[in-house]
């Protein structure tokens, strides 16, 4: 991991503090979340305390400090998505999942994320898993989703 | 002239301008200067074969038009049949996703709604028949040079389109975004090549304040005159910031002007730089759009290629370059100042303003930060020119507005209508009214910043002022209908908890009320079962203090977002008092949303004592014996829902 971590950074030498999002965002692109080592590394890099890049860090929704699963759900919460029922989507997931939002199945397989706004608030509610667009996404079709998804883990596993 | 554009809502294509093309042969442009021929291929005015056309902005692809596509080339290679496939973005009529355009060599452009995967087959069987099949029509495309299909109505006649005004959309969802020679033959950078070559800075800046475009994202600043401010500013470095952190949830006008349309944006972009005098640019965008980002690497490269950003543009010694930025996910950065600390790899929180980002912005230089949509408007408004522009919309407001349309309306999208159209006439005649015969409640417009409006104030027009007068902002162009199964108390609880997580905390009022305000909220939605007095008591004082609180919060906060985070409710508290009042002293919600106030009940004479209800209920409070009507144990039940899904008659209502 640290040498993925280390790949990004080789990236950018002589960087300055405002590379600092653009780091974070590469190192949770490659490695899937910003892991204390990571945060070292990068402090080392840009001369910054970590707590500073921690701080960062933190402030934005986008950045994760756990793994996330092999699908990566993203439940939106938008005010369109709210109107058409999206708490009752994310209600099935988190049921069907057996997990809260922000969390990640213990096979690994499936993390749930909420996030405030998909913009395709036409087909709300809307859910992505994995940069796929599922819209209208009623907790019973969402069931059926996931249900697909398992599946093809299952046949994966058997062939 | 002017007799098509009001005949027609897209505004007419503009010509390709030769002097540019002449330009454009020194970086070998693949259209050369003169060639008819080519415009007329690449604006499609002369086809050689049928052109396929599929809707795939973000919208598209989630209603299924990815596997639409495949479907189309399987066809095309099981039949022989030969046709171009042509990507474009959103043409704004989401509900009809997944949208295919077909236009047949002479015959004008018809679009197809709905058109998932599974409808491929016999559309396309139709189509090479020569068969329009109706029923999947959404309406074709107005041409002076092909013939029109008969008994095929025009889009142009289409309720979601006649009454809109489509300027900055004139090409989402119509051209290959991702083709330059077919941005250019629309008449794409000849206002660029014109502002470049025929005016000083000064004279763009005054053009463009003399137009009247005011600021897009929200604020509503005359956009020429903020350009001044920095254009007077000695520096041998200034910056232009295009803001595309669409943050407000229920707004996408901003991702899909980009996926539709990104040369517009960047015209728009260089323009405003040579107003302002700036060498550097960002683009900060939301990293929720990967494929409006993809698609700006893409245009970026191409008008690299030919010299249209970057070292001495168009040979005329003016110089900008641009760089795309990936936000991070925090609302408070679509605020001027909080986005320029995160560019600078800050935590995205506000500064005091003065110094204006004008006079000190990034790195402590001269910066402006436009909106998307504002910067798209730049084009037209130096095709057209500023009195053209300025002839257009109402008193204070000029020109047009994109507005995502969403929630329970009919026909959701993106539209962009003149300014000074009602409310009434956007969600009642572009957006078909509500679905399911239900009643109109409100429509929330200008995001968790704005206010709703309410039945009795439906005709108030589309204006930076007017909207203000009822409490709501124009804001980004978020509107979000709701009908009266929507709560309006939890709507506004809905805001606040977004907003009071989103607040950076840099001010007490704001980081602080918010959840106060948030939590007064939760308790009057709350059961009052197991309450105690003096919890009671608190949520009395509570109520009488949301108003006061709001106040508080209004006027001592630092930023925008702060300023007008209490607007949810004291919009819903303005408009919607008995719906509060429901929920406090009748413990009631009208609209059957806030779950912990509903109370299940089964009706007797429709129960047919199938059991299903009482082995679902996880808590076991549905009791009675098989075949004979049953009954919930009230202060047993936890309100999950269970028992209605699974009764096969419908005999379990909440009241």
């Amino acid at each position: 991991m640290e040498t993925r971590v280390n790949q990004v950074l080789e990236k950018y030498p002589d960087a300055e503090r405002d590379k600092l999002i653009p780091i974070l965002q590469e190192v949770q692109e490659s490695v899937g979340f910003i892991s204390k080592e990571a945060v070292l590394e990068i402090s080392q890099h840009l001369n910054l305390a970590p707590s500073k890049i921690f701080g960062v860090a933190t402030f934005y929704n986008q950045f994760r400090f756990e793994p996330k699963g092999k699908y990566h759900i993203l439940v939106c919460r938008g005010t369109a998505c709210h109107v058409k029922g999206s708490a009752k989507t994310l209600e099935a997931v988190e049921r069907e999942l057996g997990i809260k939002a922000g969390n990640t199945t213990s096979d690994g397989l499936f993390s749930i994320e909420v996030v405030a706004c998909l913009g395709a608030c036409g087909l709300a509610p809307l859910v992505c898993i994995n940069n796929e667009f599922y819209g209208h996404a009623t907790k019973d079709k969402v069931r059926e989703i996931l249900k697909s998804y398992r599946n093809k883990e299952k046949e994966a596993n058997n062939g | 002239m002017d007799k098509i554009i009001e005949k027609n809502c897209w505004s007419e294509a503009g010509t390709v301008s030769q002097e540019l093309l002449k330009k454009l042969s020194e970086k070998d442009f693949p259209l050369k200067p003169g060639d008819d021929e080519s415009v007329k291929k690449l604006t499609r005015e002369t086809i050689a074969r049928p052109v396929i056309y599929v809707g795939a902005g973000t919208c598209g692809l989630g209603a299924g038009a990815g596997a639409t596509k495949k479907r189309i080339i399987e066809y095309l290679n099981k039949n022989k049949k030969e046709a171009d496939i042509i990507e474009v973005g959103c043409i704004g009529l989401c509900s009809a996703e997944p949208l295919v355009d077909i236009q047949i060599p002479g015959k004008t452009r018809i679009s197809f709604k709905n058109i998932t995967a599974e409808k491929v087959v016999p559309l396309l069987d139709d189509i090479f028949k020569g068969i329009i099949p109706k029923d999947m029509v959404l309406g074709q495309f107005q041409s002076q040079h092909d013939q029109k299909w008969e008994e095929v109505p025009c889009l142009n006649d289409h309720p979601f389109f006649a009454p809109q005004k489509r300027w900055v959309l004139v090409n989402c969802g119509i051209v290959d975004p991702l083709s330059i020679t077919e941005y250019v033959s629309r008449g794409g950078y000849a206002s660029l090549f014109k502002a470049l070559t025929k005016n000083s800075s000064e004279e763009i800046c005054e053009t463009v304040e003399k137009s009247g475009l005011k600021g897009r994202g929200g604020g509503g600043f005359s956009t020429g005159r903020k350009w001044k401010f920095a254009a007077g500013e000695k520096s041998e470095q200034k910056y232009l910031i295009c803001n595309a952190d669409e943050g407000d949830p229920g707004a996408f006008m901003d991702r899909a002007v980009i996926e539709g349309d990104p040369f517009r944006l960047l015209e728009g972009m260089v323009i405003a730089a040579y107003g302002i005098g700036a060498s550097k640019g960002y683009i900060y965008i939301r990293a929720e759009y990967p494929l409006a980002i993809e698609r700006l690497h893409i245009a970026l490269k191409q008008v690299r290629e030919f010299g249209l950003l970057g070292n001495n543009i168009l040979g005329t010694g003016f110089s900008f370059d641009l760089q795309i930025k990936m936000g991070a996910g925090a609302f408070v950065c679509g605020e001027e100042t909080a986005l320029i600390n995160s560019i600078e790899g800050k935590r995205g929180m506000p500064r005091p303003r003065p110094p204006y980002p004008a006079v000190s912005g990034l790195f402590g230089k001269p910066t402006i930060i436009n909106n998307v949509e504002t910067l798209s408007n730049l084009p037209f408004v130096f095709m057209k020119g500023p009195d053209y522009f300025n002839s257009f919309g109402t008193k204070n407001s000029k020109g047009t507005k994109v507005f995502a349309l969403s929630g329970k309306v009919e026909r959701t999208g993106l539209v962009e209508v003149e300014m000074g159209t009602t409310v009434k006439e956007i969600v009642f005649d572009i957006g078909g009214g509500i679905p399911n015969n239900k009643k109109y409640k409100a429509a929330q417009i200008g995001g968790p910043s704005g206010g709703c409006i309410p039945e009795s104030n439906l005709d108030i027009k589309v204006d930076y002022d007017e909207l203000k007068t009822v409490g709501a902002i124009m804001g980004s162009g978020g509107l979000v209908v709701m009908d009266e199964e929507t709560c309006m108390v939890d709507v506004a609880k809905f805001f606040m908890d977004f907003i009071q997580k989103e607040s950076c905390g840099k001010c007490i009022p704001c980081r602080e009320g918010t959840k106060r305000m948030y939590e007064i909220l939760k308790s009057i939605t709350r059961s009052r079962k197991k309450e105690t007095k003096e919890q009671t008591l608190d949520r009395f004082q509570g109520v009488m203090q949301l108003q006061e609180l709001a106040e508080v919060i209004k006027s001592t906060s630092l930023c925008g977002l702060g300023q007008t985070a209490p607007n949810p409710v004291l919009s819903t508290l303005r408009w919607f008092r008995d719906e509060y009042d429901a929920h406090i002293f009748d413990r009631k919600c009208p609209a059957g949303v806030c779950k912990d106030l509903l109370t299940y009940k089964i009706v007797e004479s429709d129960c047919k004592g199938c059991t299903l209800c009482a082995k679902k209920c996880p808590v076991g409070a549905i009791k009675g014996v098989a075949k004979a009507p049953h009954y919930i144990i009230e202060d047993k039940c936890i309100r999950c829902g269970a028992c209605i899904e699974a009764c096969p008659f419908g005999a379990i209502i909440t009241e």
